[in-house]
């Protein structure tokens, strides 16, 4: 068993009380402890990955009980790409944060360790209820951190995230309990076990519990329609935590590649492919709302937004196609999509931050400090995000698009994905020219000294840290894929997963 | 690696332009001009090889799975295409040094510039057609920053995103051809490809591929009816329209023509889509020139229509059409770009690029002047020079080539096309450099300096050359890439002046014979033109833009309201519709399990339940009886618990009523005390119907689940409650034991919880909304005795009492019904009566405990018992039983799970108070109310009272 694995959730809850208890008066010292944190868990994760990488899924038993009676964290290919990407952003943005967005309020740093702990904990876990608990970690900690340094929008929209999550997790709680009078157990392995043996007449109570988890996980995931929460909460949301809360879509968006290619997938019996049904449709309905909205926005912030609702429908759609080839695309498109999306908020918080008058609004302002290298960014973010050549955003939509050609819906993916593609470029290049070529107002005059949140080399260090990985991912995009196919590829042997926690008898059980 | 480097030496070299400009303009063009000329020596090292008929391939692997490689090619079609992009390219970079001036940036300019001509070298020498399309769109990329390179310009900014709309949509149709022609090859390498051709052709997909392809080639090179935006791009600096404009990256469309031609050409469907379009471009495009004042516009509008010349010449789809597709490309870059730069030239000296403000500048500008009309000559395609050649050819092809079965279509179409193409160079050679000198140019105009004409002056020696000595000087080149372009048919043809009296030869004399009357009486002409209605392109565009923003803006804005009514309405409806729907489409056997009979108190109870909740609902606007409402319900929710055989339960259910009522009415002390009635009746019964529905559903769905019997988890947990967990207590030992992994998770929610609502109050103190705050008044009468003495004494005699029931509570937990949370809150409610009853600054002056560090303690209490455990060797979380024998007490069993269960206990009550804390303060805060210092302030005007301080 390996024993670091629960370390991925105990550094965080660990060192969020260490600094409530010592450090909640110190900035300095906050700030020191929340990175070294955040580094030691990249350094946890760099270990998890290479560890997953060559070994079959890992389980640990907590409380020592054998699975499904206690709870059990499993690593696997699929969580421990999850937590090394939840552990370089988390890293990345919190150096962001440090330029200044932490001091807006209180307990920034404990809130950021809850909220990696919840997102790595989700990750982790290979029971649902247990599940449960981690999305409400999730969700209240991101409550606090989405409301962090106040103000009336931003505390109104945060009243919004909190109870249509709330709604969420209320039907997950239903929906746990209907799978559970059904099959008689939490945990997801023992599930996968119980699904294909229930009888005939317990399906509807399976089936409706198993499509009404689908939809909390829809509502993490932004699907439409359950997605309501996302404009608002990321376009008000201070900036680090909108660049951390990219993450928090994909713990959605892992939840279902979990649970449906696990429990509901082709071995299923009568419930096999429970999920794909519904989730393509809506996973393109997503992406059409979404890339409309990058067209309709009026701000940064909303622009933004709109791009991760969009995203999350190509990545939706990867994943309703629900075939190992289509999983390895999207996964690969999940890494792309959320790095993209961080860098995003980061540099809408960079120009806004700069535009004294205008803020986010996209409309024309007088000159603005940075703008050159600002322009830059955006540049090259809005290729990415887009999915333009030669960023790692096109790549993935080409691996898609690929994966697609035998579903029924083959004509439908493709127009649809290209066709809000252009969508997308013609928002960005809206926003763009605007933001960054016309000028109106008081042209030539020195910028007026900004706001301390994001001025100094830190934020747009880190942020060019996030477009360096981008790059990077497309530099490595054959290795990467690679890794990826044999991550899906594990992902649907559902049976390495269900060995690994109930033992290699659990099959026969 | 040599190809490699020829495709990367532009890209690498983009980084050196913005540097050195910090050096000064010299050293800024100096470096493009550098890296230019490397990539431009390295691709000529590979000519004799070439001529020889090698073909030169280099490839790397990048994404093997998807067939996405690094593969180049290098044929005579792709060397011809990548010499002039690097040829033109070293002109255009000397012409705009002298062309741009102190105030442009400069550096980005040659940024940008190599950029693009990286990405231009990169399609024609990419073996991968995926790796084409990566090249294809940066084109696009690059060029919408060039376009929009005077950015204050408003033409700049909107000709940039035109030009980027139209071909970026171009090159996505592409991506969808290029993924369907790979499918039927079995590969994305063109090498590959291009000997596919019969299986492409065969396959049902081949139409669809054929054109998602052309629908890029034709944006690219803006074929009607996408040609509109070309103009707008010439918003650029003329430079840009120079380069991209008339020399690379609208023939880009046309090198994949090229490139695709063995595969794709041939059948029906090529020739009536890709002929028809290069005629009806050519055409339309001739004519509009002939009609535009802008000279830059002119040129364009030229080159739209020798572009469709080119087009429909490979829509014949013969060998010699492609031949001479192939020299026109040739011959349209030499004197194409070198009237752009003549016309750059007038603009930048006199100060105008408008026709009609010029004339007369042969006398004045005698240099600029030669060159441009001698390309102007080529351009409508006079004898002896290059353009005549290629004409020639064309109006051979097009005269021996049926249209429908009609011999005469496309012969008589070009002709026509011919007459206006004669028409406009003539207009631009005689209405601005010929006639008398004006006296009203914006500046005085005179020859550039040498840098300036240079550029252009070698591309007309070129024109002069290749006219005068075609088959010497043009033929072999020619040979090489038709030879690549057929996929190696041999032709038998000779590139000359003179071919006898040929009907091609007739249309030429028309042409030009029509051409010049047609500008002889050019005023009646253009009077007639007016007249007739043009349909403006951008307008149409702009349109189709606005019209598409709108909707988003209306579909974005219309659906996300920011009502959450709303947004919580779609959301539930979508839940009880997918829940019905899989509920009644699945089978579903009735659950087996025997009914209880209905008790009285049961039924009492529900009655209770059912009026409590309606109750709710009628007077939810009376916020404080809504809250006593809630209380009821809670209450009733517990004794059912009891009444179900849940103490543990009940016990937790009523404690945390007790505690959320309490905070929830301090916290309504600040808030209305009637909630408005905000919606309207239509939206109440809406809301009514879902309310009941989700009711329904969840009733029926407790209804199914409660009527069978499961196997499920509990018998083990019964098993193993002492044995394992060394506890009677079930559900204790599996919220510390069993499961106390979520419990550790549950109570640093509420730990979360609490801090959160500290840091949003904290914020609030000093916000807007605090200083609402300030100015706050009670809308309630007060009570004269903040602290009634009954209360006090009560309270305090009840308190050691209280913690007594807790801490017992707590210790009995592990084996009867208690346990850490319970106890955890009924310490907290013995607090905060403390609090109410003696207010706050009393009872915090003897409360030392700082709750943060409470709630901190309690998690790493927790997360210490855990990790305990694996101190010891075994996973995080596992309990053991201590077995002690002490003096007076006797034999102790203490489980590790108690200092687990410590934790937890901590938690809630440094949660609970917390809370408790902040609302207190925010009272404080808005009442401007004094801290007591005495237990009991019953009369506030006591001297040591009014001395006291906030």
């Amino acid at each position: 068993m390996n024993q670091w694995i629960v370390f991925a959730i105990l550094l965080p809850a660990v060192m969020a009380p260490v600094l409530v208890l010592a450090a909640r008066h110190d900035i300095v010292l906050a700030r020191v402890l929340s990175v070294a944190a955040c580094a030691a868990q990249l350094a946890l994760a760099l270990g998890f990955f290479v560890s997953a990488s060559s070994e079959p899924p890992q389980m640990y038993a907590l409380g020592d009980w054998p699975a499904p009676f206690g709870i059990v964290l499993v690593l696997d290919r699929l969580s421990a790409l999850m937590l090394l990407l939840s552990g370089a952003l988390s890293l990345l943005v919190l150096l962001y944060a440090i330029g200044g967005w932490d001091a807006r309020g209180r307990h920034f740093h404990a809130l950021w360790q809850f909220q990696v702990m919840g997102i790595n904990g989700a990750f982790l876990t290979g029971d649902f209820f247990n599940l449960f608990v981690f999305f409400e970690i999730l969700l209240i900690a991101s409550y606090g951190l989405m409301v962090h340094g106040g103000g009336r929008d931003r505390v109104g929209a945060g009243v919004q995230y909190v109870v249509v999550n709330l709604l969420g997790s209320t039907l997950f709680l239903i929906a746990v309990g209907l799978i559970y009078s059904v099959a008689g157990t939490l945990n997801m392995a023992d599930l996968a076990l119980k699904v294909p043996e229930l009888a005939q007449g317990d399906r509807a109570i399976l089936n409706t519990g198993a499509l009404l988890l689908l939809m909390v996980f829809g509502v993490k995931a932004a699907l439409v329609p359950l997605h309501f929460w996302l404009p608002g909460t990321y376009a008000n949301a201070p900036a680090p935590v909108a660049a951390l809360f990219a993450i928090m879509t994909k713990v959605g968006a892992y939840s279902i590649i979990r649970l449906y290619v696990l429990a509901f997938g082709a071995e299923a019996g009568a419930s096999a492919w429970l999920a794909a049904p519904w989730l393509l449709p809506a996973a393109l309905v997503t992406l059409v709302l979404g890339m409309a909205g990058v067209l309709g926005a009026r701000s940064l912030g909303q622009l933004a937004a709109f791009s991760v609702i969009g995203s999350m429908g190509t990545l939706l759609i990867a994943v309703g196609l629900f075939s190992e080839q289509a999983l390895g695309a999207g996964l690969y498109y999940l890494v792309h999509s959320t790095l993209a999306a961080a860098a995003l908020f980061l540099v809408a918080d960079l120009v806004s931050a700069r535009r004294i008058v205008h803020g986010g609004q996209l409309d024309a302002g007088p000159a603005f400090a940075d703008s050159g290298l600002l322009s830059a960014y955006f540049f090259v973010l809005a290729i990415a995000v887009c999915g333009m050549p030669p960023l790692s955003g096109f790549i993935g939509k080409l691996l898609i698009l690929d994966s697609a050609r035998s579903s029924a819906l083959v004509a439908w993916i493709w127009s649809l994905v290209l066709g809000t593609s252009l969508l997308c470029i013609v928002g960005f290049a809206r926003a763009g020219s605007t933001l960054f070529w016309r000028r109106h107002g008081v042209g030539d005059l020195p910028p007026p000294e900004q706001d301390v949140s994001s001025s100094g080399v830190l934020p747009m260090v880190s942020t060019g840290a996030i477009l360096f990985a981008l790059v990077m991912f497309t530099v490595f995009a054959g290795p990467a894929t690679v890794w990826l196919d044999d991550t899906a590829a594990q992902v649907f042997q559902p049976g390495q997963y269900i060995d690994a926690v109930l033992g290699a008898g659990g099959i026969n059980e | 690696m040599s190809l490699l480097l020829i495709v990367l030496l532009p890209f690498i070299g983009a980084l050196f332009p913005a540097l050195m400009i910090r050096v000064g303009r010299n050293a800024s063009a100096a470096a493009a001009f550098f890296a230019t000329s490397l990539a431009f020596v390295l691709l000529m090292s590979h000519a004799p090889a070439l001529f020889r008929g090698e073909v030169l391939q280099a490839g790397w692997e990048w994404l093997p799975g998807l067939g996405l490689n690094v593969n180049f090619l290098l044929d005579g079609l792709g060397f011809f295409f990548a010499a002039l992009i690097l040829g033109i390219g070293l002109l255009i970079i000397v012409y705009a040094r002298y062309y741009l001036s102190k105030d442009d940036p400069v550096g980005v300019f040659y940024t940008y510039l190599l950029l693009f001509q990286g990405a231009m070298v990169g399609i024609v020498v990419s073996d991968n057609v995926l790796l084409l399309l990566i090249f294809w769109e940066l084109t696009s990329l690059s060029s919408f920053l060039l376009i929009g390179y005077w950015k204050h310009l408003p033409e700049g900014r909107q000709g940039a995103r035109m030009a980027l709309a139209v071909t970026g949509a171009g090159g996505l149709a592409m991506i969808a051809g290029m993924l369907l022609i790979g499918d039927i090859a079995g590969s994305y390498d063109l090498s590959v490809i291009l000997q596919r051709a019969e299986s492409i052709q065969a396959s049902p997909q081949y139409l669809p591929a054929l054109v998602l392809i052309l629908i890029g080639c034709f944006t690219k090179s803006a074929q009607f009816p996408f040609h509109f935006w070309l103009p707008h791009a010439m918003a650029a600096p003329t430079p840009v329209s120079a380069y991209l404009h008339s020399a690379t990256m609208v023939k880009a469309g046309l090198f994949l023509m090229a490139r695709m031609w063995p595969v794709l050409s041939g059948t029906e469907a090529w020739f009536y889509i890709v002929a028809t379009t290069g005629l009806v471009t050519m055409t339309i495009g001739a004519f509009i020139a002939l009609f535009k004042d802008d000279l830059k516009g002119l040129l364009a509008y030229s080159t739209v229509s020798h572009l469709g010349l080119v087009t429909m010449l490979f829509g014949f789809g013969t060998p010699m059409a492609a031949t001479a597709a192939v020299f026109h490309v040739l011959n349209h870059a030499t004197f194409k770009a070198a009237l752009f730069m003549s016309a750059g030239i007038v603009d930048h000296e006199a100060g105008t690029r408008d026709v009609r403000r010029l004339g007369g500048l042969m006398h004045l500008m005698p240099v600029t002047a030669t060159l441009a009309m001698v390309a102007g000559a080529s351009m409508a395609g006079l004898p002896l020079l290059n353009g005549f050649l290629s004409k020639e050819m064309m109006l051979h092809e097009a005269a021996s080539t049926a249209w429908l079965g009609q011999g005469w279509v496309l012969g008589t179409a070009a002709t026509i096309a011919a007459c206006f193409s004669v028409a406009y160079s003539f207009r631009f050679i005689a209405h601005v450099f010929m006639g008398p000198i004006r006296k009203d140019y914006p500046h005085h105009p005179h020859d550039p300096p040498l840098g300036m004409w240079i550029p252009p002056a070698v591309l007309v020696v070129l024109v002069v050359l290749i006219g005068l000595f075609p088959d010497t000087l043009a033929g072999p080149l020619v040979a090489m890439v038709a030879r690549a372009v057929t996929g190696g048919q041999v032709l038998d043809y000779h590139l000359a002046q003179w071919h006898g009296f040929t009907p091609a030869l007739g249309m030429s004399v028309v042409a030009i014979v029509v051409g010049t009357l047609l500008i002889r009486s050019y005023p009646r002409v253009r009077a007639l033109w007016t007249a007739g209605p043009h349909p403006e392109a951008k307008r149409i565009f702009d349109g189709l833009i606005t019209g598409a923003v709108d909707i988003a803006q209306r579909l974005t804005h219309g659906v996300h309201n920011g009502s959450m009514q709303r947004y919580l309405a779609v959301m539930l409806s979508a839940m009880l519709l997918l829940g019905y729907f899989v509920f009644a489409s699945s089978p579903n056997a009735p659950g087996t399990r025997a009914l209880m009979p209905a008790s009285a108190v049961a039924v009492v109870g529900w009655v209770l339940l059912m009026g409590a909740c309606l109750a709710l609902v009628l007077m939810h606007q009376q916020r404080l009886l809504a809250l006593v409402v809630v209380g009821v319900i809670g209450l009733i929710v517990s004794i059912g618990f009891v009444y179900l055989s849940a103490p543990d339960l009940a016990l937790t259910q009523i404690s945390v009523e007790v505690v959320t009522v309490i905070l929830m009415l301090l916290a309504l002390n600040f808030l209305p005390k009637r909630s408005p009635r905000e919606s309207s009746t239509v939206r109440r019964l809406r809301d009514a119907g879902l309310a009941i529905a989700a009711g329904l559903g969840v009733g029926g769905a407790a209804w199914a689940v409660m009527t069978r019997d499961a196997e499920t988890l509990s018998g083990y947990y019964l098993e193993q409650s002492v044995a394992g967990g060394g506890g009677s207590n079930v559900v204790n030992v599996i919220l510390v034991d069993f499961r106390g992994f979520d419990t550790f998770g549950e109570i640093i929610v509420l730990g979360i919880a609490a801090l959160t609502i500290f840091a949003l109050l904290d914020g609030l103190m000093v916000s807007a909304a605090g200083r609402r705050l300030q100015s706050w008044r009670p809308d309630q009468a007060r009570a004269a005795d903040r602290h009634p003495m009954m209360l006090a004494v009560a309270t305090r005699a009840m308190l050691p009492l209280a913690l007594m029931v807790g801490i017992y509570i707590f210790l009995r937990g592990h084996n009867v019904p208690g346990g850490g949370f319970i106890a955890g809150l009924v310490v907290a409610v013995a607090l905060i009566v403390q609090y109410m009853a003696s207010g706050f600054g009393w009872a915090a002056h003897r409360m030392k405990v700082d709750y943060h560090a409470l709630i901190g303690a309690g998690v790493l209490v927790a997360a210490a018992t855990g990790l305990g455990a694996l101190v010891a060797g075994f996973p995080f979380l596992t309990s053991t039983v201590w077995h002690l024998d002490l003096p007076l007490l006797g034999e102790l069993h203490i489980a590790s799970a108690m200092f687990f269960d410590t934790g937890v206990f901590l938690v809630v009550v440094g949660a609970t108070m917390l809370a408790l804390a902040n609302l207190s303060r925010l009272g404080r805060h808005a009442e401007h109310l004094l801290v007591n210092r005495e237990p009991m302030d019953v009369d506030p005007s006591r001297p040591s009272f009014a001395a006291g301080e906030h």
